[in-house]
This record gives structure tokens, sequence and C-alpha cells, in this order.
């Protein structure tokens, strides 16, 4: 134990040391405050138009949309492609984060690239959509070029409007926000420790898989928690790309809340918010699994 | 905290390396910008014109509406900045049973989609117009709540590089009062996390589209949306022209706390020690 | 640990009764409504007549100052050049919100805002929105009310219809062969071109769009599956579009061929010249919108004076540039009124239009909800 906490355990007495708590966690109330009004009030709102029937009573039957096989569906390939979009997202970006935390954090490289990935990480929906088909749509830029050179982009079907599309389209603004995420992970790793390995005769292999592997695991995976949630309540860039079939949760919802032909289907939307919100938290306790067993790896 | 990475790592293979990832990743962003700008300058009769970009720099609506989401970005990263990262230090030093809880609330926001954070949020809205009037400044408590994730994490990224107990207690015991810990033992530490926490609480703010459009607040990406509405050729231009603003924007930001980073680099190499075990392992993820 | 199981419970508690808290309305302000001279509230008149004269409701509202507009985009039936004409006719500032709305959003953004001064004013709503939320509307009957048939409005005047159009396939010569019936869309000269307006779940267009199909396939107004099947055979030909057009895709060429609205189709030839129209034979569905006045609007007067712009002569003259066709047009041409002009620039059409009953929407909605994401996936 450190010299702090023990001083503090033998020189308190009980309502002292329960006074320092509540000062403590008084010290979270600004913030939650900020939480409680504008979050957890408004997914309360939320959750009630799924979990209360028309009398205001509970009721767990509008739950049993979740069940349906169009929903499920939608579910699978949310899932799938929010999986896949982090994933490869995290990967790319933490390449490319990682060449530039070579450079010094005021070199003009770095603000450049920061501020680039800044900007392109939010770079979504219709703008996005537009910017894709006019590069390698299907008379994009990119796609006349390669025809010139005799690449034919669409040999094997229109793959830009399916999830491959949606893929490539999420990749955009998943490896920005990676790069952005990771590089103060990257700041964290110190020289010293590389030149240690290597005077203790480690092999850079060595370093990497022994020491640098766990120390930016945490971050690492909790980047990737987040990409994950991004992509699944991505729904602008989908909406623009792939406008047919609510082929992936957040169309459906948008489907169940404003669509002229289907109308009195609010609550199915605050179902399917509900179903999003427990995938979220499953994945996120996945992840903190993850975690504890890497720490444990440490010891 | 400056990398001067010479010496062995700097080879020549290293650095070509470095320039071929970044120059891919830079065409990869750059083609499909010149696609759009291509087709902004683009007249019915195949030849160029710049009227859709001279139309955008004379609009008056587009003028206010900058002026909106540049306040509103600014305030809104002031806002998350001081409120989330005394409460991860708290956390992280005397609160740990809060951690998880902490960071499953912070990923809630993104947990769905903003279209359905304006059903549930509509309702206090109500109570915040009633009660601050209707600017469009009320938009900061929403903003912040949706900036949270990316703020957390960038935050998180940073603390765990950091042996946070040992930086705060050798602080205290040198005799450091609980604020100067904080601004000049830990920030400084922090300013690689911090400049990446406010650059991503402005490009949320300033690309944020539907929570401010659906409560009828006019801000750039409301306006712009508008404007694209009368000409196919401006509403290109347009969201090429709204990312060209942030990204100046963010690089202007960056700029600013040069000369803190240089001083505190050596403050902070004598006071993070070199550990044999690479710290971070208790430390907040 | 009691403490933070202790601080735990409060937090819990306070999100779950949270929520019976946020349910309760504030204390706002009833909308002020704004009153005549004589202390007329023009938030329940039902006609000008009734509130004192147009003179009068012109004054109300110029004293309100503002209209707030929803869910109109200024290249939707010339929606565009209608605010800027009412905006210098009167010196009224028209705010116009969200203009990629659908019916249903427009309805939302009333009750969610209801009570504050960015409320929607007025709505132009969809046939099965309008029907579903009639007592969200306040009656009103505008001046020019008798020439309205009676078919086309709600009888007290909650809704009634404005301006409406035939389903079309808008294309662009330069890029594809003109298609004349709709199973033309079938051949491989279209690969890659068609697309739909929406999903036909979602928006309004695109169901009808579903529709032609269906009657041009060999189907009706009750049965749908052949416009279906039309589809999903051309998705497995590889002629079909899932992207949402816009004038930008179909300016740049990504999107040659678009089934939507002729007015909205014919708005693009000013930006594509090459851009043509045709109402397919055979296969002709129609179908109105409808005006209505939020019954809590912020500026009544204002609203009350839109509608009066709207079904006046230079109002319905000015739907009819856009390329729609406004629902006094017959007793306009009968007055003489009409713009003749545009009026014979409107696509022609040959054989009987269909246009569906709620009911039959209804039906139709309940079996594409069912159907279409398997078909075109």
């Amino acid at each position: 134990m450190t010299a702090l906490a023990a001083g503090r355990r033998t020189a308190s007495r009980s309502s002292g040391r329960l006074a320092s708590e509540v000062t403590a966690a008084a010290g979270l109330l600004p913030f939650g405050a900020l939480v409680v009004l504008f979050l957890l009030i408004p997914l309360g709102v939320v959750f009630a138009g799924a979990l209360l029937d028309e009398s205001g009573r509970p009721t767990l039957g509008g739950l049993a949309a979740l069940g349906d096989p169009v929903v499920r569906s939608a579910f699978a390939r949310s899932f799938e492609l929010s999986a896949i979009t982090a994933a490869v997202g995290a990967v790319l970006g933490a390449a490319v984060a990682t060449v530039v935390a070579g450079s010094s954090p005021t070199s003009a490289l770095r603000r450049v690239v920061v501020a680039a990935c800044g900007v392109l990480s939010q770079f979504a929906g219709v703008p996005l959509a537009f910017a894709l088909v006019a590069t390698i749509g299907l008379s994009g830029v990119v796609t006349q070029l390669l025809g010139g050179a005799g690449v034919d982009l669409y040999a094997s079907g229109v793959w830009l409007f399916d999830t491959p599309g949606l893929v490539l389209a999420y990749t955009c603004f998943q490896v920005p926000l990676m790069v952005i995420v990771f590089l103060p992970a990257l700041d964290g790793v110190r020289p010293a420790w590389r030149e240690a390995s290597l005077t203790l005769g480690g092999t850079r292999w060595q370093h990497f898989r022994l020491v640098s592997v766990p120390v930016l695991a945490p971050a690492f995976t909790g980047a990737l928690l987040l990409l994950f949630a991004n992509a699944l309540s991505a729904y602008a860039t989908a909406a623009a790309l792939v406008s047919q079939g609510s082929s992936i949760v957040p169309l459906q919802i948008r489907r169940a809340l404003s669509s002229d032909v289907l109308v009195g289907q609010q609550d199915l939307a605050s179902t399917l918010a509900v179903g999003m919100v427990l995938v979220v938290a499953v994945v996120m306790g996945a992840q903190a699994l993850v975690q504890r067993r890497t720490a444990r790896w440490l010891r | 905290m400056s990398r001067h990475h010479t010496g062995p790592r700097a080879g020549a293979g290293a650095r070509t390396i470095r320039w071929t990832v970044l120059g891919v990743a830079a065409a990869a962003a750059l083609v499909p910008l010149l696609a759009m700008l291509d087709f902004s300058t683009r007249t019915p009769t195949g030849g160029r014109s710049g009227q859709a970009w001279s139309s955008l720099a004379t609009d008056p609506d587009l003028s206010a509406a900058i002026l909106v989401s540049l306040q509103l970005a600014l305030l809104t990263a002031v806002v998350v900045v001081a409120l989330l990262l005394p409460t991860m230090l708290l956390v992280a030093l005397r609160l740990s049973w809060a951690r998880q809880p902490l960071e499953l609330v912070c990923l809630l926001p993104l947990a769905v989609p903003a279209v359905v954070v304006v059903v549930g949020v509509a309702p206090v809205y109500a109570w915040v117009v009633h009660l601050l009037g209707s600017s469009p400044l009320n938009l900061v408590f929403v903003y912040a709540v949706l900036a949270l994730p990316y703020a957390h994490r960038a935050l998180a990224a940073g603390l765990g590089g950091l042996d946070l107990r040992t930086l705060v207690e050798a602080a205290r015991s040198l005799g450091a009062r609980w604020p100067d810990v904080v601004l000049k033992v830990v920030l400084p530490n922090l300013t690689g996390a911090v400049a990446s926490t406010v650059v991503l609480v402005v490009a949320v703010v300033l690309g944020e589209f539907t929570v401010a459009s659906l409560l009828g607040y006019d801000t750039l990406p409301v306006a712009i949306n508008l404007v694209g509405k009368r000409d196919a050729e401006l509403s290109v231009a347009a969201s090429l022209a709204s990312l060209v603003l942030a990204f100046v924007l963010l690089l202007g930001l960056s700029l600013l706390p040069v000369g803190r980073r240089r001083r505190a680099a050596p403050a902070a190499a004598v006071l993070s020690p070199t550990p044999a075990a690479p710290p971070g392992t208790g430390a907040p993820s | 640990m009691r403490l933070h199981a202790r601080l735990a419970a409060l937090l819990a508690a306070g999100a779950l009764i949270a929520p019976l808290a946020a349910c309760a309305p504030p204390t706002a302000e009833a909308g002020a409504a704004s009153t005549a001279s004589d202390g007329t509230a023009w938030g329940t008149t039902t006609s000008a007549e009734a509130g004192g004269g147009m003179d009068a409701l012109v004054a109300a509202a110029k004293e309100e100052g503002e209209l707030n507009v929803i869910a109109l985009p200024p290249d939707w039936a010339n929606y565009g050049a209608i605010i800027d004409a009412f905006e210098q006719e009167y010196g009224i500032t028209v705010n116009s919100d969200q203009p990629d709305a659908a019916s249903q959003d427009e309805i939302d953004t009333a009750e969610r805002l209801a009570g504050q001064d960015g409320a929607p004013d007025v709505f132009d709503l969809g046939q099965s929105v309008t029907l579903a939320n009639t007592d969200q509307f306040a009656p009103y009957q505008v001046a020019t009310w008798d020439d309205i048939p009676a078919a086309n409005k709600e009888e007290t005047g909650l809704w009634v219809n404005d301006y409406g159009g035939y389903m079309s396939i808008g294309y662009d010569s330069a890029k594809v062969p003109a298609p004349t019936t709709v199973a033309d869309l079938l051949k491989p000269e279209y690969k890659g071109a068609v697309a739909l307006n929406g999903d036909p779940t979602q928006a309004g267009a695109a169901f009808s769009g579903v529709v032609m199909a269906a009657l041009g396939n060999g189907g009706s107004a009750d049965d749908l599956t052949p416009g279906v099947s039309f589809f999903s055979q051309l998705d497995d030909a590889g002629n079909f579009l899932p992207v949402d057009p816009t004038a930008a895709t179909i300016t740049s060429g990504q999107t040659p061929v678009v089934i939507d609205w002729d007015y909205l189709n014919a708005a693009i030839t000013t930006d594509l010249p090459t851009w043509k129209v045709v109402v397919p034979t055979g296969a002709v569905t129609s179908q109105y919108y409808n005006q209505a006045i939020n019954k809590d609007a912020p500026h009544p007067a204002a609203a009350r004076l839109w509608q009066e712009f709207l079904y006046s002569d230079e109002g319905q003259n000015l739907w009819l540039a856009g390329g729609a066709r406004p629902i006094r047009a017959d007793a306009m041409v009968a007055a003489g009124t009409i713009d003749q002009a545009e009026y014979a620039e409107l696509p022609a059409v040959s054989g009987t239009p269909v246009a569906l009953t709620p009911e039959q929407t209804e039906a139709g909605a309940q079996q594409l909800a069912s159907t279409w994401a398997a078909a075109v996936s």
C-alpha cells in the first residue's frame, strides 16, 4: 500500500472517513448533474416508451418485438457491420497513430494529422455517401481510372450499396477516430523501456509482445469498444448510401419513428433503442472481462 | 515529453515506412474530397465555375450560423474538460469503485442513434427553454453529453500512460496544494490527451446535425443543409467548406499552448519514474 | 462499501424517478394568442370573414411578423419561390425548418416544441399521417373554399388537399433511352441506373412508386404484389440502385433514372437540361398532399394568411410553375385565371389515374412491411 493511503487509514476514525468519502463523492456532483439531467433522464424517457403500456403500467410485451425475424436479422447485420469496421478501423488507425506518435507533439506533421483526423472522424452522412460514390461509384473517378487500366471494380456485382460498401464508408470515419483516440496512449509508451529491453538482451519482437502490447492493450480495447458503439449508432451514412431495406437497426428505428407509410410505431423505436443499449452493455462487459484477464498476465 | 527519436530508431527503413503509410492515408483522405471539389465547380455546360463557392461566402445566414457554432464548440470543449477531467482524476485516485460505472455512463450516449436521443431529451429541453430562453447555446448541455464517449476515451488513454498515484503523492509530499497538483503536475502530463479531447469535442459540435435540427436551432450544419437544398453544386461546396473550416479551426487551436509543453517536459521527466515493470496496470483504462 | 451501495442505489432511484418528473409539462404560458383589435383570438378563428375580414387578418399577421414552416424544400413544388413571394408581399419572415423532414416528423416536431416559439405553424402532409393526426389541427376555411371539391377536403377545414401529381419516371436522355412503360426499365440499357425516392415502407413517394409498378405489371390498387416482384426483378437484373437520389446525385450522373412524383422530376430540368419526365402509359397513380394548421401555432394569424396565400390564384399558379397540379386547377381553368403556358407544360397522362383510399394504403403498407426488405436485398 502506498504511504498516503496507509497514513490516511491509521489517522482517521470511522466518522472522519465517512466525511471524506462523502466529500469525495460530492465531487462527482457537477458531472453527475449533467449526466442525470441530459443522459439518464432522456434514456429513462426512451425506456419508458418501450417498457410501459398505454396506461403507464410496466409491461414486457413491447420487448417481444425484439424477437421478430426482421428485427433479429437487423441486429445481426448491425453487430456484424460494427464489429468489422471497429476491427479494421482500430488496426489501420493504430498503424497511422504509431507512425505519427514518433514525431514530437509540437511538430507540424502531428498537428496537421490530429486536426485532419478530428475533422474526418465526423465526416459522415450524405456528404460522405456522395464523396464515396463520386470516387469509386459506378462512374466514379477511381473506377474510371482503373477501368482504363483494365480493372473492373464491379465485375462481381455492385458491392458499393451493400454491406461491403457500408464497411468502406464506415471505415472512412472510424480510422481517423482511432488515430485521435489512440495517440494519447502511444504518448505514454516511453522510449526508455525499449532501450531497457534491448540492453537486457531482448529482441524487438519480445519487447513488442511483452511490453508494448500489455501496456497498450487497455487503451486499444477501450478504443475498439468506442469504435464499435460509434458504428452501431451511426445512421446518416447508411441512410444515404443504402436507403432501401432498413437492413440495420438505426434505419429501422428511423422507419419506426417517422414513416409516412406505417404510422404509429414510436414504441417500436423505443424498444429497438433498448435493444441497442443492451448490446453495448454486453459488449462492454466482455471488454471489461478481457481487460481483467490481460491485467492478470502482467503480474 | 518531447520524443526525439534520433539515433537507432530513425533509420532510413523506418522513415520510408512512415512516409508510405502517411502517403497512402493522405491519398485515401484527399481523393474523395477532390472529387467533391471537382463536382462543386462544375457547370451544366461542362465548364468550371466558382459560383457555388462565392455565393457561400456572401450568404448572411451562414455567417450567423458559423458564429453560433464556433461559440458552441468552444463552450462545449471547456465544459467537457472542466467537468470530465476532475471527475476522472477523482475516480482514479479516490473512488475506484466508480470506474466501471463511469465508463458505462460515458459510453451510453453512443449506444443510441441521435434521433432517439432527441426523443428523450426533448422534455428536458422544454424545461431548459422555459428557464433559459431559446438561445442556440442551450445545446451545450446535450453536446457535452454527446461528446462524452470520445472525451472519456481520449483522457483515459492519456491517464493510462501516467503513474497517477506516484505523481500525485510525490507532489503532495513536496507540499503542493490540490489545485497546483492538478494544474501544474497532472495537466502538463496530459497535454496530448487534452488536445485530443478538445479536437474531438469541437469536431463533434461542428458536425452534429440531427439534434440541433430537430430541436430547432440554427447551427452551422443546419444552415449548411438548408443552403444546400437550393442547388446541387452548392450543397457539395457547403459540405466541403464546413470540413475546411473545422480543419482550420482545429489547426489554429493546436497552435495555442505551445510554450507550456516544452517547459513542462523536464519536470514531467523528473517526476515520472522509469520502472522495471510498465506502469499503467492499475490505472484507469 | 455500504456507502457506495447507498450512493449507487440513490443514483439508480434518481434515474428511475426522473422520467416521471420529465412527463410533467413545464408551466409554459400558452402561446400568446394574437388578438385582433376587437379581441378575436386568431388561434380559434375558422375563416377570414369570422375574424373581421382579410385586412384584419393581414394586419394581425404582419404584427406577428414571423411564420414557422417545416419540411418545405425549396425545390419541392416550387416552395422556394412561394416562400419568397409570401415574404415579399407581406413582409413576414418565414423560418423554414427541417427541409428533409417527413410528414410524421412534422407532427413530432409540433409535439416536441409545443409551447415554444419555434413550433411549426402549418403542415404539408401525406394522406396517412394527415388522417391519423386530425386532433393536432385547427379548422380553417380559406376564401376560395367553394372552389375545392368536397372529396378533397375535410368538411370543417381541418385538412385540405393542396397540390398533387402523378408518379413518373425521370431519366437523363443523354445517358439512357426513353422508357415508355414500367417494364422497359428491366432492359439491360438501364443497368445500375434506376433509383426510387426513398424506402417504400418509409416514404410516401416511394410507396406510390411501388403502386405505379404494380399497376404497370398487372396489379391493382388492392394488390401490390406485382409491384414488389417487379423491383425484385429489377434488383436481380442489377438495374436497381438503393441510393437515395438527390439533386447532386442526379446532376453528377450517379442516378440516371429516378422514379418520383412528376413535379419533383420536373424540377431537375433546370439543373440538368437533358432530364426528361414521362408518366408511363397504363400505370397512372396520383396523390394529393394536405395543408393543415397547427392548433397550437405560435403565429396563428400568419398561419391563416399563409393558407389564404396558397389557395389564392397567385399561390396556386406558383405551385403550377413547379410542375404540381394545384387543387383549384379546374376552377381556375374555367375562370381563366390559370397560367396557360405552365398548364400546357405538364406531362401528358394517358389512362385513368388510380388514387388509393386510406384503407388500400394501409393494406398495401402492411404488405410491403413484410415483403419489401426480402425482395430488394
